[in-house]
């Protein structure tokens, strides 16, 4: 965004034009809108259609807002410069006082509103504009000439024809030219203002000031016209801007404080979901065709299947595939896809449909065995069919034979699923089953620390007295009465304890293995027991547990032999199984697997950091492999007090396709709730076991990494134990070859796995993506979400190979190479000075802050080093909505009466110029959530909701809220329990008293803000990239 | 004294001893050229119901090389308060206590009749004998249910401060704790390692310091001592009701067996963790391992053979051309175990019932090293088990169980005789003095023996030589003595100390042959010669034994036979060695020395308890008895010939090991026509019934229990009965269809007694030899 100023001097005008705010002048310039006709225009209708004109142009980026700029052109007045910038590039205004705020508030909201809408916002930006600019002109400004020059440059394209123009012109007619004429127009005259390149600079410091290294660097590196462009930028809108600036530099002392960019005028996330809520939330999103964008994931919105895979399956970082390896290498965008293979669709929407293909088994492409889809077309009358992918042709076997109609369509297409459906699935036959025999249901295994620490924790107790009616929920396929998962159990701390519960028996059998060196499992039958039928003998043992270790003082755990024991017992048992592993601390038993305490927090920050998140030895990692050859996935609920090593025995469900529950400091009284809802939900779920994942693509790319709680042992296999509804896998993609712009490209994903009922089946997800070779069409296919889901998989799992400070260092220039090919290839006219950033892309710098400054990647001494390592493997399984909110929290305030439709408060930005003394806020995460309360809160609502006089008064150990029958309190719970409804795991609340000492904490996810250990704000950030994108541009 | 004959059964009726000669020659040329060595057949815990109880220590020599005890062969001088050892002489003073003695008033150890006295000891409480029961799981239900009702049945024999433990093994090895509440826990262990006694006291978190208890719910507050080991063995008036239900719910092994596979079986482990749960609980308390195996070792330490049945459980002749793979590695392991047993006091017992071989042969260490009991049967579900089973715990006329633990025998010799060695269950202490002979017969090198479990029967068989040279005359009136010091643990817990101290006359050979001679004891010399034989079989010289054998009787004979040279008509034998040739005729014949037609488990079997029998049983398995029934007269023993096999009769034989009765070819033709059945012919029913009740006489008080066996002429049975006849009638010398008196002929190529007597005597009578 920003434009504005920047008049490079360089560009002269004609660059200048492509930027501008526009997608619009963009677009023309764009060849692929031109070119193509008849692509860009249907891409531009569709977007319309969608209503946001703009975003058509989102490929471009910037946004509309540019017009801001002209306006602030036109005012150079206005001094609240704040406002202008927003857009969606990145502005560096100065703010002025707070008091200016308001205004650019209003402004900046109304960008983004209207930057969508494309011909429209205009009116409205200006009109905000103008608010801006009632402040006495840029009086300060004035000192550098220039600038003020520049300022009117712009306002005169904006303020006569530009805006209108652009706006609507971009849509119906590649108004391009005119906007960026406009644009151009103004270079020229900032050119001049450019000169005096060190008042930009200046400025910019000014701004930055808080965070001097920003600051710093940009005289060095940047031609000053550069900077003096971002600050201009700024500017356009809030024409004020720029023009405080100088006033700033001339009376650097007075001003400089009060400046900084206004963090509301800069893209905000808030905004982009409500806007797409808005535009795409009641569309009903048909999977037809090649290459759409859906919705973001925070919107709520429909799908039909209508041959591709639902995006609930499969969402990709761009859906429009760059044609050629170079185009692919010069924007850095990845190709990569998010996939949520057994993601459990909202209500509505109808589960893959089974395919029973009979005893001859599902029908493949011969040559690249594909499974049959939609895609494949039939020909000579049917009795071939064309491989989508490789372009083989096999012939239709005679029982699936079928007509075709005059479309070349199967007659019985709307009958078979796998004809007519992007996700479907086949019952798998023998050829698909290990050893060639269907497989025996599946098996649940509860591993259960009974330890000294675990007793004394109450978790013991308290699971044993609960594990009995969680077991009602074992997850069954849907015409079944009862599971028919077994179950199984062990105790264990310096050696292991199984128990016989054969369903004869009238008390279990309780059989201690203390040979944990070479562990074995002391019985077949008796150990995994269907659930029916040894009812009495499980009940008796969970009473038994806590009773019989109420007086363990054994402190000494082992590990890894209780793992190699489920995995011998479900070896023997010839099933696949999952083993729940309820764990104290660290294992120091004399065991294979023993682990000592590696934690030196001295290494944070240094080169050697990674190896605190790297495993201890391979030890875990072959006994991970052990899992996933037998089919045995791990789940480990941890409750340590202490350093567990992570890093080591986390690989133990990350390889297995497992989860890691973690409660620090376990407290039955607090925490019990959170945990058993956990394990409730970690046993119900939707899951399946002895999965291979394979990704077939068609010819040009190839799917190279995979990544996300796996195994491979080849490069094409992905081995997965067990996966369930919550977890996803990345694969990217990579170029083979160049690709065919008409033929698309196709990716095919095969889940072969074994239901919980022990069916065998395989389920597939077709999609089908589009080929550009223009990279506006790229960058407006882009989905930042799934972008950053990836950046996040990518970084933690390089985490232990590589220093810290590198990947960060990679993720920056990653993002600023994308960020820069967009200026260079898409809005290479504006000025290098602004900061323009496509409309899809817009919240990437925002996000990328929030990812850098998280502690799964920052070098954080605020957190343990398992805590980190907890984080990074949660974010391994992560999908993409948990990402986006892991990464950018909601942060609600709660006292308010506007709601969106789900009576949830609307969200607002997470940074601390939100808070309000008077407003209590709920902020989450989908790991944690945070109860904050102003200090001049009503106590009458603190009374209802906490029964406490004043807010010191309130408990804040309280694991759960208190129950009081009145409509604050309901209606608290009522928000917290919808939140939660949507999470994977149960967050932990906690109470935070604004001024009080756990506040800090609880600022440190306010991720816009400047976080502790230097961490950037937003502002900071965004100037940053600002100069980086500038110096590869230059 | 009448004859040697009743002098002979004097003394073993009160001292439980058996010399084979009952005058000694005084040098030891002419001893070696006795041809039967100086031995005797001792039975250090003989019954003796009038023993009185002394309940003070014994009074010793007080030369620290000596420490002999005194008896009532010992000078005393009742003025000065003196005794002299008889042993190596030296003067005692008699301690303070005993100054009220005099001629008239001796203690009980200087009374003449007591040469055998039983000290009783005072000391703390003692811990009551332990039972740990081993038992396999991997078989029949029927077995398997037979076994625990016989174990149930045999919680209420055991002595009620007994201490049990339960292991049981399949695939696995589980040893159970006992008297948990709502659930029931064991220690399960691999079948396939073996484990050394510290790891195994680790695993069962018996190395925890005894004040922190594990996890063990129940655990009572006042045990005796409050050892971990307490879980795993209790008091059984504790745990009786709960081990009983646990036996109740002891379920056969669950690992499937599939087709063409032996059930994999633990037995070397499981009785590799029984050891080393003893070793580190109990050592040198009363305690018995009691192994039930239905099968052989499959896995692990103590293999027998392997899983598959493909292969077939080794033979003698695989075991003789040393091509089985398993036998020898076996054999170390359950050495091995048998000596760590041995050396912390712990008997072995096995109870293998199965059709097929269990590996008897590979453990008879186990029991001959702990003198512990083998029991061998086909199945646990009959009466051979479950009543020999319960004679376990029989009770003697003064109701104390019959077995006493970790007995310790030493042997005191006089000057002129020393210690060749000991051949009967026990193990050697390594205690060497001047008693020790250089020659070793036997288990030999020591005069100290350790038997960790004795009965009342256990014999012993004791060789002695006589070194005293030729030329250096015996004192006048001089006796060899020898003294007998039984050191061991009633079942009550209490320690003992049986000492029996016998004195034999010296004769000087060249001058007394005659009383020498006169002296013999053919019986014990028999079975003296025969345990000799035997275990020379099993250790050095097998094969060879016969040819052995042969030459020490045809020696014998040379010796002391009456006869002219190369005239074997008129070769004679005083009475009491007129049945010696007989019994070594039917010696060599017997199992225990042909083991044609046996599999090494029987041979093993056999063996193991002629080693341990006393010189009746051990006689009756040499030479079984037969007893003739019919309306002739009154029931009588008749020659072990097969001219006894009469159709009219019916005939009781007891081999020992089997009780079998035959019914002569009338008789079963009577018997199939139902005559029994009508009243007329009620004197027929008696007789079919006399036999029967005898048999039950025998059964009754025969531990272990023979099998008992009913046939008929021609019953596939009859051949426990053929093959331990004398052939006299052959198919070689008899017509087909029988003698006129309806005996039957044997088919067998084996020569008859006529004929191996009659080679002896031409062999004797020889010049040539």
């Amino acid at each position: 965004m920003m434009q504005p100023t920047g008049y490079p001097p360089n560009q002269g005008p004609p660059a200048g034009q492509g930027s501008g705010y526009g997608g619009y002048p963009n677009m023309p310039q764009s060849t692929g809108y031109n070119q193509p006709p008849g692509v860009p225009s249907a891409s531009a209708s569709m977007y319309n259609g969608s209503g946001n004109v703009t975003y058509a142009q989102p490929g471009v980026l910037q946004t509309t807002k540019q017009m801001p700029p002209a306006t602030s052109g036109t005012m150079p007045t206005q001094q609240p410069p704040p406002s202008a910038m927003n857009g969606y590039h990145y502005q560096p205004q100065y703010q002025p006082p707070m008091g200016q705020y308001p205004p650019s508030h209003t402004g900046y909201g109304q960008h983004v509103s209207t930057a969508p809408l494309g011909g429209h916002p205009p009116p409205s930006h200006y009109s905000a504009a103008p608010a801006a600019p009632t402040q006495p002109p840029q009086q300060g400004y004035g000192a550098p000439p220039p600038v003020s020059a520049g300022g009117g440059g712009y306002r005169p394209n904006y303020s006569a024809p530009p805006p209108p123009t652009s706006g609507q012109a971009g849509h119906p007619v590649p108004g391009g030219p005119p906007g960026t004429a406009g644009y151009n127009q103004s270079p020229g005259p900032q050119q001049p203002s450019m000169q005096p390149p060190v008042q930009g600079m200046q400025n910019m410091q000014i701004n930055n000031n808080a965070s001097a290294s920003y600051a710093a660097p940009p005289p060095s590196g940047l031609p000053a016209s550069s900077m003096s462009g971002i600050t201009p930028g700024y500017p356009p809108k809030p024409g004020a801007g720029p023009g405080m600036q100088p006033s700033p530099y001339p009376n650097p002392n007075a001003a400089a404080p009060t400046k900084r960019l206004d963090p509301d005028a800069m893209p905000s996330p808030i905004q982009v979901i409500e806007d797409d809520r808005m535009n795409r939330g009641t569309e009903i999103f048909k999977t037809q065709g090649r290459g759409l964008v859906p919705p973001l994931v925070t919107t709520k919105f429909v799908v039909e299947d209508q041959g591709s895979a639902s995006p609930r399956f499969i969402r990709c970082t761009t859906y429009n595939l760059p044609a050629t390896s170079d185009m692919a290498k010069t924007c850095m965008v990845p190709m990569s896809l998010s996939i949520k293979p057994m993601a459990r669709l909202p209500q509505g929407e109808a589960p893959p449909l089974i395919v029973d293909p009979g005893a001859e088994g599902p029908i493949r492409c011969k040559r690249c065995k594909a499974y049959m889809c939609p895609q494949f077309s039939f020909t000579d009358g049917g009795r071939r069919f064309q491989c989508v992918l490789c372009n083989a042709i096999t012939e239709t076997p005679h029982n699936y034979f079928d007509h075709l109609d005059h479309m070349n369509q199967r007659v019985d297409k709307f009958n078979r699923p796998e004809l007519c459906r992007g996700s479907y699935e086949f019952v798998a036959t023998k050829d698909y089953c290990r050893n060639d025999k269907f497989p025996n249901p599946p098996a649940f295994i509860f591993a259960i620390d009974v330890s000294y620490n675990a007793i004394k924790s109450g978790f013991v107790e308290l699971l044993c007295r609960q594990l009995s009616s969680l077991l009602d929920h074992l997850p069954r396929e849907g015409n079944q009465e009862h599971s028919s998962v077994k179950v199984g159990f062990i105790t264990y701390n310096s050696i292991l304890h199984f128990y016989n519960l054969n369903s004869s028996l009238a008390q279990p059998q309780m059989m201690v293995v203390s040979d944990v060196n070479d562990v074995f499992v002391p019985l077949q039958d008796g150990f995994l027991v269907d659930l029916q039928q040894s009812r009495h003998v499980i009940e008796s043992l969970l009473t038994q547990i806590p009773e019989m270790f109420k007086d363990t003082r054994e402190t000494e755990l082992v590990f890894a032999p209780l793992v190699q024991a489920a995995v011998q017992a479900v070896k023997s048992a010839e099933c696949a199984g999952k083993l729940f592993m309820f764990h104290t601390s660290l294992p120091i038993g004399e065991a294979p697997g023993k682990l000592k305490n590696r934690d030196d927090r001295k290494l944070i920050g240094t080169d050697k950091e990674k190896t605190l998140f790297a495993p201890s030895s391979n030890f875990y990692e072959k006994l991970a492999k052990d899992c996933v050859t037998q089919a045995l996935s791990v789940d480990l609920f941890l409750f340590p007090n202490q350093y567990i090593d992570i890093a080591s025995i986390g690989q133990i469900s990350q390889l297995t396709g497992g989860q890691i529950y973690k409660y620090n400091f376990f407290r039955a009284d607090i925490d019990g709730d959170r945990f058993i809802k956990d394990l409730a939900h970690d046993i119900q779920r939707d899951i399946v076991f002895d999965a291979v994942l394979r990704a077939r693509t068609s010819t040009g790319v190839r799917p190279v990494e995979f990544i996300g709680a796996l195994h491979m042992t080849n490069t094409t296999d992905v081995e997965l134990a067990a996966i369930d509804c919550d977890k996803s896998i990345h694969v990217q993609l990579k170029h083979d070859d160049k690709i065919q712009e008409e033929y698309g490209a196709f990716v095919q994903v095969a889940l072969l796995y074994t239901s919980v009922s022990g069916q065998r089946r395989l389920r597939l997800h077709n999609i089908n993506l589009s080929v550009c070779t223009q990279y506006a069409d790229l960058y407006r296919s882009c989905e930042t979400d799934v972008f950053m889901n990836y950046l996040a998989k990518k970084s933690v799992n390089l985490g232990c190979q590589i220093a810290t400070a590198k990947i960060r260092e990679d993720l920056l220039s990653q993002a600023s190479v994308i960020l820069a090919m967009y200026r260079k290839h898409v809005a290479s006219p504006s000025s290098p000075g602004q900061l323009i950033l496509p409309e899809c892309m817009k919240l990437l710098p925002v996000y990328l802050n929030c990812l850098l400054k998280n502690d799964a990647i920052h070098s954080s001494h605020d957190i343990s080093t398992d805590d980190r390592a907890y984080l990074r493997q949660l974010i391994l399984s992560m999908d993409v909505d948990e990402t986006q909110l892991f990464f950018y929290p909601k942060l609600l305030p709660l006292l308010q009466s506007t709601t969106n439709d789900d009576g949830i408060p609307l969200a607002v930005r997470c940074s601390e110029d939100k808070l309000q003394d008077n407003q209590v806020f709920i902020l989450e995460n989908g790991v944690s959530m945070f109860l904050w309360i102003g200090q001049a809160v009503d106590p009458t609502w603190i009374q209802n909701v906490f029964g406490a006089q004043s807010a010191a008064q309130i408990d804040i150990d309280l694991g759960s809220l208190l129950v009081f029958d009145n409509d604050d309190s309901r209606n608290l719970r009522e928000v917290v329990s919808k939140l939660q409804a949507g999470r994977t795991r149960q967050m932990k609340l906690t109470i935070v008293r604004q001024r009080d000492k756990l506040e800090p904490w609880f600022r440190h996810f306010l991720v816009e803000d400047r976080g502790a250990g230097g961490a950037a704000s937003y502002v900071d950030f965004l100037c940053h990239m600002h100069k980086e994108i500038r110096t590869l541009l230059s | 004294m009448a004859t040697y004959q009743e002098y002979i059964l004097q003394n073993e009726e009160r001292d439980g001893i058996r010399f084979s000669w009952n005058v000694w020659p005084s040098s030891r040329l002419e001893a070696t050229r006795m041809v039967v060595p100086l031995s005797c057949l001792f039975t250090p815990l003989k019954e003796r119901v009038d023993l009185p109880p002394i309940q003070y220590e014994p009074i010793t020599c007080t030369r620290p090389t000596c420490r002999a005890i005194l008896n009532p062969l010992c000078q005393v001088d009742y003025r000065s308060k003196i005794w002299n050892c008889n042993f190596c002489y030296q003067r005692n003073p008699f301690p303070a206590s005993y100054a009220a003695i005099s001629e008239t008033h001796q203690p009980a150890e200087l009374i003449p009749q007591f040469t055998t006295l039983e000290y009783q000891m005072h000391g703390p409480a003692p811990v009551g004998p332990v039972f740990l029961f081993v038992l396999d799981t991997c078989m029949e239900e029927e077995d398997l249910q037979a076994m625990k009702e016989s174990l149930q049945m045999s919680l209420s024999l055991l002595p009620n401060n007994a201490l049990i433990g339960l292991i049981t093994y399949g695939r696995m090895v589980q040893v159970h704790e006992l008297g948990t509440e709502g659930i029931t826990k064991s220690y399960v262990f691999r079948g396939t390692k073996d484990l050394a006694a510290k790891q195994i006291q680790e695993m069962l978190g018996l190395n925890k310091l005894p004040n922190t208890p594990q996890n063990q719910p129940g655990q009572p507050q006042a045990a005796p001592q409050n050892l971990p080991a307490n879980r795993f063995l209790q008091p059984l008036h504790k745990c009786d009701m709960f081990v009983t239900d646990l036996l109740g719910e002891l379920q056969r092994d669950p690992w499937p067996v599939s087709q063409g596979k032996r059930a994999v079986r633990s037995v070397g482990a499981a009785l590799s963790i029984a050891v080393g749960l003893l070793e580190c609980t109990f050592p040198n308390v009363a305690s018995r391992v009691m192994l039930f195996m239905g099968g052989p070792c499959t896995q692990g330490p103590g293999m027998i053979i392997d899983e598959s049945l493909e292969h077939t459980i080794r033979s003698w002749y695989d075991i003789e051309k040393d091509n089985n793979k398993y036998t020898k590695k076996a054999v170390k392991h359950y050495e091995a175990l048998a000596t760590r047993a041995a050396n912390t006091g712990h008997v072995i017992d096995i109870f293998a019932c199965a059709l097929d071989q269990t590996g008897l042969h590979e453990m008879r260490c186990c029991t001959t090293m702990t003198g512990g009991l083998m029991v061998m049967g086909d199945s646990f579900n009959t009466s051979l088990f479950k009543q020999t089973f319960q004679k376990v715990f029989s009770k003697d006329s003064k109701g104390e169980f019959n077995m006493a633990f970790n007995a310790v025998m030493e042997i005191k010799t006089s000057r002129e005789v020393k210690v060749n060695g000991i051949i009967g269950p026990c193990v050697s202490m390594n205690a060497k003095n001047a008693s020790v002979s250089e020659n070793e017969i036997g288990i030999g090198g020591t005069t100290q023996w350790k038997a960790s479990g004795v009965d009342p029967s256990t014999a012993f068989a004791v060789y002695l030589e006589v070194v005293n040279q030729h030329n250096a005359p015996i004192p006048q009136g001089g006796r060899g003595t020898v003294q007998f010091i039984t050191r061991y643990i009633h079942s009550s817990g209490q320690r003992r100390i049986r000492v029996t101290t016998v004195a034999r006359n010296w004769a000087d050979p060249s001058t007394g042959l005659a009383h020498i001679t006169a002296g013999f004891d053919q019986e014990a010399a028999a079975v003296l010669m025969a345990r000799l034989a035997i275990y020379r079989s099993q250790n050095d010289d097998g094969p060879d034994i016969l040819r052995w054998l042969d030459r020490m009787l045809i020696r014998l004979c040379q010796k002391f036979g009456d006869f002219q040279k190369d005239a074997s008509e008129t070769f004679r034998f005083m009475e009491n060695f007129s049945l010696y040739p007989q019994f070594m005729f039917h010696l060599r014949r017997s199992s225990f020395l042909q083991v044609f037609g046996h599999s090494p488990d029987e041979t093993a079997y056999y063996r193991y308890q002629f080693d341990k029998q006393d010189l009746t049983n051990s006689l009756i398995m040499i030479q079984p008895v037969l007893y003739s029934y019919s309306f002739n007269g009154p029931p009588e023993p008749v020659l072990l010939d097969s001219a006894s096999i009469q159709a009219d009769k019916i005939l009781l034989l007891d081999s020992f090991f089997q009780v079998l009765i035959y019914h002569g070819e009338t008789i079963d033709q009577w018997k199939k026509a139902g005559y029994h059945d009508k009243p007329e012919y009620e004197n027929f029913r008696q007789l079919l019934q006399a036999p029967v009740d005898d048999a039950q006489d025998i059964l009754a008080t025969r531990f272990p229990i023979p099998r008992y066996i009913e046939t008929q002429h021609g019953g596939s049975q009859a051949r426990f009965l053929l093959h331990k006849v004398n052939p006299s009638q052959t198919h070689n010398n008899t017509m087909w269809g029988g003698q006129p008196d309806g005996s039957a002929p044997v088919l067998t190529d084996d020569v008859s007694l006529q004929v191996f007597m009659d080679h002896l005597k031409k062999l004797a009578v020889s010049s040539s030899t």
